[in-house]
């Protein structure tokens, strides 16, 4: 199989989390951030956690990624506990992350170059990716070039380009400007329906969430829990005008009224 | 007339505003008083010409009314002549050969041991536990104090003086780079982490091209240190170099010579600042 087919035909696991408990501090001082977390992610699904900040849905992805250490619980990847972090689990953060001294094209060849990937398979995912996220033209850019959408779409790149079997997303798209966040909630819809990755993704956009969703899982503060799970029906592919349709609303009124709760309860 | 941000050419401004004395004369001194205004190519060279002749003619003014005597402030061209006559019979090359020599050893040799360590120190917390308390209690230790102890213990020779530079910018390199490693974003070695990058391999593949941009900058400012501990070392105990002829020719009241050899100084150090601004921009292209 060529490098192509391998990385337009990915692997996709399923993400696994059960009764995860995240603590810092000892004694007196500690702080529960999450406690008693357990859902399923099955494969191919787009999975997104809402919840107001400061509820711990960044660190539940930090801890899947295994770049911080959970108290209790335990998280498997396609049936593979998570001990440290490792490139099975691609992850897009909200602050830009791409390696300032290398290209655009560097950048995305990063992961498979770490593999050991010979370097003619590499310049063919490059290719590849960058097509998909409409970057091919910026392959000899320096990342301090690009806008802020135009990073984090080289940052979805080089995530795919390293062919994981999840892909984590922190809020990617939190620091962009709404017109921007719009588009690039179509390309990373369009990208998904090609890849069919195992999607976690983590916003405090109701609108994003719902709009990207399969499955929503409204989270709420201190400590972090599940509060409730919402299946998305709408058929894909979908459209922005979405949001005006009154099923929409009406699931985004329930979500709000799930995080409002919450609020109350903090008074 | 307003002026925009980046100003092509100053001297397009100041012409216009010739013609239009009462509003445009207030909006070039605005400006010019911005904080943080660019200022175009041309304007700076001038301005950095015209400081250039200030003080040089300020120097004539001295040394031809009489005001400060010859035996002090010697004549610009007494300066020059000295300079031509030593180039000529070769003994100034020798001495800034010398000088030269001595300066990149030392150099080379502290940032060969303080880049690595620095950046380890910067990256591991627990050789930073291990190493900052001593590095910071032997950086201010005044460098010149030792001169003496170092004479004691490795004689007068060209050792001595690389010792000398070794100590004086060893430990300020270690502290500095340490503090650029420190700084690297937490998430650009998550993003790393998750792209399958070793731990191990942290330091090479993240933290160095990281601070690549500042451990230049490091280098380049503790060069010129190396040349103010290369003076001391050499005022001291030498039988050449720049600092070693200041020394005999203020014996024998040459001070064209003193002169000749801080101007040559301050050249030399100019010359590799621009060196190191010339490798920061090939190698850290992305940086500018």
């Amino acid at each position: 199989m060529d490098a192509l087919t391998l990385a337009t035909k990915p692997k996709s696991s399923d993400i696994a989390i059960d009764n995860v408990a995240l603590r810092y501090g000892t004694g007196d001082n500690a702080v529960l951030a999450l406690d008693g977390i357990s859902f399923h992610v099955v494969p191919n699904e787009f999975c997104v956690i809402v919840g107001p900040s400061g509820c711990g849905k960044s660190s539940l992805l930090y801890l899947i990624a295994g770049l911080e250490e959970r108290t209790g619980g335990t998280i498997s990847v396609g049936g593979k506990p998570v001990t440290e972090p490792g490139p099975d689990r691609g992850m897009v953060f909200q602050a830009y992350t791409l390696f300032p001294w290398l290209t655009v094209a560097q950048n995305v060849e990063y992961g498979p170059k770490r593999k050991g990937m010979p370097a003619a398979e590499r310049t063919a995912i490059v290719e590849h990716f960058l097509q998909e996220v409409g970057l091919a033209k910026f392959a000899n850019h320096y990342p301090s070039q690009l806008s802020g959408g135009m990073k984090q779409r080289v940052a979805i790149a080089r995530a795919l380009a390293n062919d994981p079997q999840v892909l984590l997303m922190d809020e990617p798209f939190g620091a962009l400007d709404s017109q921007t966040r719009h588009s690039m909630q179509k390309l990373l819809l369009r990208i998904w329906d090609h890849s069919k990755k195992t999607v976690l993704f983590v916003t405090h956009d109701i609108d994003e969430a719902i709009l990207l969703a399969d499955r929503v899982l409204v989270m709420s503060g201190r400590p972090g829990q599940i509060k409730k799970e919402i299946r998305v029906g709408f058929s894909r592919p979908r459209s922005m005008d979405l949001v005006m349709e009154p099923n929409f609303i009406a699931m985004k009124r329930e979500i709000l009224e799930l995080l409002k709760n919450d609020e109350d309860d903090e008074h | 007339m307003t002026l925009a941000p980046n100003a092509t050419s100053p001297i397009s401004h100041i012409v216009t505003t010739g013609v239009d004395k009462n509003q445009s004369g207030r909006s070039v001194w605005k400006a010019v008083a911005t904080p943080f205004q660019a200022v175009s190519r041309p304007l700076s060279i001038t301005l950095s010409v015209l400081v250039w002749v200030a003080v040089i003619g300020g120097w004539f003014a001295l040394t031809y009314s009489g005001a400060v005597k010859e035996m002090f402030l010697p004549r610009p061209e007494s300066v020059l002549s000295t300079t031509i006559r030593m180039a000529l019979d070769g003994s100034l090359w020798e001495h800034v050969l010398a000088s030269v020599q001595v300066v990149l050893i030392g150099f080379v040799i502290s940032s060969i041991v303080a880049v690595p360590l620095g950046l380890t120190m910067g990256t591991y917390r627990i050789v930073q536990a291990a190493l900052d308390p001593l590095v910071n209690f032997i950086r201010y230790l005044p460098v010149t104090s030792f001169v003496p102890l170092f004479i004691l213990w490795i004689g007068i020779g060209i050792e001595q003086r690389v010792a000398v530079i070794i100590f004086g910018i060893f430990f300020q390199q270690l502290v500095m780079i340490a503090d650029s490693a420190r700084g690297v974003q937490r998430d650009l070695v998550n993003a790393a982490y998750t792209l399958g990058t070793k731990r191990s391999d942290t330091v090479f593949h993240i933290v160095f091209p990281a601070t690549l941009p500042n451990v230049l900058d490091v280098l380049r400012v503790t060069m010129g240190w190396a040349w103010t501990y290369l003076v001391v070392a050499e005022l001291v105990a030498a039988r050449s170099g720049l600092g070693y002829i200041s020394l005999k020719a203020m014996r024998g009241f040459q001070v064209d010579v003193i002169f000749m050899a801080i101007a040559l100084i301050g050249i030399l150090g100019l010359c590799t600042d621009q060196l190191f601004r010339g490798i920061r921009r090939l190698v850290a292209p992305w940086a500018n």
